[in-house]
């Protein structure tokens, strides 16, 4: 009895905490379901393979902007960074396994860099990230188009076949598991490769980061600063930490779309639509843009509501040149329910930053 | 001799000097390839300024949203929406119309930034997709008349005493803006708002107004921006707001403004404008292609702020 009124309260301190978080949850939950629902071929795998394969990249990108977020900045350079390693990885994708392998790594490793000199411009150039960011965003684009100015690319057809479908297309493309026949890849033979791709970065990189000293000062920065700096933080080398693991979410994200689409693309338009619509999940996820509260799993969550809501276009008959005002005020009502905070407030002044 | 400068000035002075540095070494170019020196010619300069008179009246706008350290993100479409349902309405009524329309989404972004007190960078952004929702929706399915007025023909492209009247236009908003941050009440509330809002409330100011005040006029230069590329472009199309932005960010903040606002001087932003055009123009002539152009203008960005945008180093 008493252990269970202990879980209780827990959960109630965790859902008080993470408001915004569990909010968007729901919603997530609720608009999937129905979508599914209402799906001529809903829950099933087919579907789940497409919806998944269409929200890794903006996933990854909405992850990335988190960590400048959270520091209370903000990187506008993720959707180019994206396109940047999206145009390295259309060169690079192909020939031997082992070829393919290094092209990916050295993928990411462009993108790492990328976030690491934003990172070194905003720490020691002292430059607000807003702008910082803008600039070299500016910078992976000239540098995209360098690569590849007209779209096109060759990437490996196996390797793009088996990452954007369910598990077992992907241990039958590369034969191992007995091609996807054995008994114990059964229960998970029809889950989306592209989700698990997203689950796993999601694990081994932001989780294990969020528990370091480095990933609890990203938070400190965010709420104050000055109190962080005092208390001995290692305020320099978190922020560059942050833009760094930005850079390199947004490279996975761009690997992703060049095995996704088989192609590079230096599109200065799907750029900044990625920035924007990473800002707009991040917020939906529930991380406060003033830093300090939220999470990548959080701005994951708000990905996947921004695409559900595109979803529901294909099934139901909305006029397709309505479309992007019921995204809009879709986006626009999601963010005003922000506004509650300013009825909750006891003192005029909390309003102010 | 010693020059001393004051820290609000250095950005300013910084930036003209770089200006001067574009057009001698665009200068050099020229005169070592084709032996012409057009960037000296003042018929050129003209017509320079007149297309850059667009992004000028966008940055003039976006300046004063930037000094409250709030941003516009809605500038591409309030501008591409004033330009499109000022044509569609055609006549007399066609600028106040636009004017209109920019008044309009300026109310609507203060309220949200104002009194839902949600971020400015997202609610703006929010606004931006609802207006291109609203064009989308408006021109589909039938196609609304795009065809920019004698009125507009005339700002854009004709000359008045041989100066383009786009630039007298850019001159007058540049004047009245510049007015109103030195010289009155308003401009002084939107420095201290911008310094601290909660301060500035706790002095009396009525920060929520201000704060809408210089959304609407952000909202109204875009519109007056649409209004005279309307006329340029002898039509107004979707999408025609797009390539302003970033660039009218980049002018505010090379201009020496704050991005994190209540510092900057309305002359820096002049002299930003100018420099972002004529590096454009320079590059152009250099038919630098569109990747070098990025890269260029990437690193001239860093490079001027490394030089005069640089913050405190937090030590408490």
């Amino acid at each position: 009895m008493k252990q269970s009124s202990t879980r209780s309260s827990d959960l109630k301190r965790w859902l008080s905490q993470n408001t915004g978080f569990a909010a968007a949850l729901l919603l997530f939950a609720i608009l999937f379901l129905t979508y599914n629902v209402l799906h001529p071929r809903g829950f099933s795998s087919a579907v789940a393979i497409q919806n998944a394969n269409e929200t890794v990249a903006i996933a990854f990108v909405a992850m990335a902007q988190t960590l400048p977020v959270l520091i209370g900045g903000l990187d506008l350079s993720v959707g180019a960074v994206m396109t940047l390693t999206n145009c390295v990885a259309s060169e690079l994708l192909t020939g031997s396994p082992l070829q393919i392998l290094l092209g990916a790594v050295l993928t990411l490793l462009t993108g790492t860099l990328f976030g690491f000199m934003n990172g070194c411009i905003v720490v020691y150039g002292r430059i607000q990230p807003i702008i910082a960011t803008l600039a070299t965003g500016a910078v992976a684009i000239g540098l995209a188009l360098l690569i590849r100015p007209k779209p096109g690319g060759n990437v490996d057809d196996d390797l793009s076949w088996a990452l954007t479908n369910s598990v077992w297309d992907l241990a039958d493309t590369y034969g191992f598991a007995d091609g996807g026949e054995a008994w114990w890849l059964r229960p998970f033979a029809d889950i989306p490769v592209p989700f698990l791709l997203v689950v796993v970065v999601a694990v081994i990189v932001w989780v294990p980061f969020r528990r370091s000293v480095t990933g609890r000062t990203v938070y400190a920065i965010g709420s104050a600063e000055g109190a962080a700096y005092m208390s001995g933080l290692p305020i320099q080398r978190a922020k560059i930490t942050a833009f760094t693991l930005a850079g390199f979410l947004a490279a996975c994200g761009g690997l992703y779309l060049a095995i996704q689409t088989s192609s590079g693309n230096a599109d200065v338009q799907q750029a900044g639509a990625y920035t924007l619509n990473s800002i707009a999940a991040v917020v939906l996820g529930g991380t406060s843009l003033l830093g300090g509260t939220g999470g990548a799993i959080a701005s994951l969550v708000g990905a996947m509501i921004l695409r559900v809501i595109s979803f529901y276009f294909r099934i139901l008959d909305i006029d397709p040149l309505l479309q992007p005002l019921i995204e809009g005020l879709v986006l626009l009502t999601a963010v005003s329910f922000g506004a509650f905070r300013t009825l909750r407030v006891k003192n005029q002044l909390d309003l102010f930053r | 001799m010693q020059i001393s400068l004051s820290k609000e000035n250095r950005p300013i002075v910084v930036a003209s000097l770089f200006v001067g540095v574009i057009l001698i070494a665009g200068t050099a170019y020229t005169l070592s390839t084709t032996g012409t020196a057009p960037l000296l010619s003042v018929n050129y300069l003209l017509q320079q300024l007149q297309t850059g008179s667009f992004l000028g009246i966008c940055a003039a706008g976006m300046m004063m949203v930037i000094l409250l350290g709030h941003i516009d993100l809605s500038i591409p479409w309030t501008l591409t929406a004033a330009a499109m349902t000022a044509t569609a309405v055609g006549g007399d009524l066609a600028i106040p119309t636009a004017l209109g329309v920019g008044v309009c989404v300026g109310l609507l972004n203060g309220i949200g930034v104002a009194w839902l007190r949600i971020p400015s960078m997202i609610f703006t952004l929010g606004v931006d997709t609802v207006l291109r929702g609203l064009m989308v929706a408006q021109t589909g399915g039938f196609a609304p008349q795009d065809r920019a007025t004698p009125v507009m023909l005339f700002l854009a492209k004709d000359r008045i005493f041989g100066i383009p009247a786009a630039i007298l236009v850019w001159a007058a908003v540049s004047i009245v803006i510049a007015t109103l941050l030195t010289r009155t009440g308003f401009g002084k509330s939107l420095y201290a708002t911008g310094s601290r809002e909660g301060a500035a409330y706790l002095s009396g100011i009525r920060t929520r107004w201000v704060i809408i005040g210089a959304f609407v006029i952000s909202g109204v230069c875009a519109a007056i921006a649409g209004v005279l590329l309307t006329g340029y472009s002898a039509k107004a199309y979707q999408g025609m707001g797009n390539a302003f932005l970033l660039p009218a960010i980049a002018a505010v903040v090379l201009g020496g403004t704050h991005i994190l606002g209540g510092k900057g001087r309305y002359v820096g932003t002049l002299v930003g404008v100018i420099l972002i055009v004529l590096l454009n123009s320079v590059l152009s002539i250099m038919q630098m292609p569109e990747a070098g152009r990025q890269i260029i203008y990437g690193a001239v960005i860093i490079g001027m702020l490394l030089v005069y945008g640089r913050n405190q180093r937090v030590t408490s």
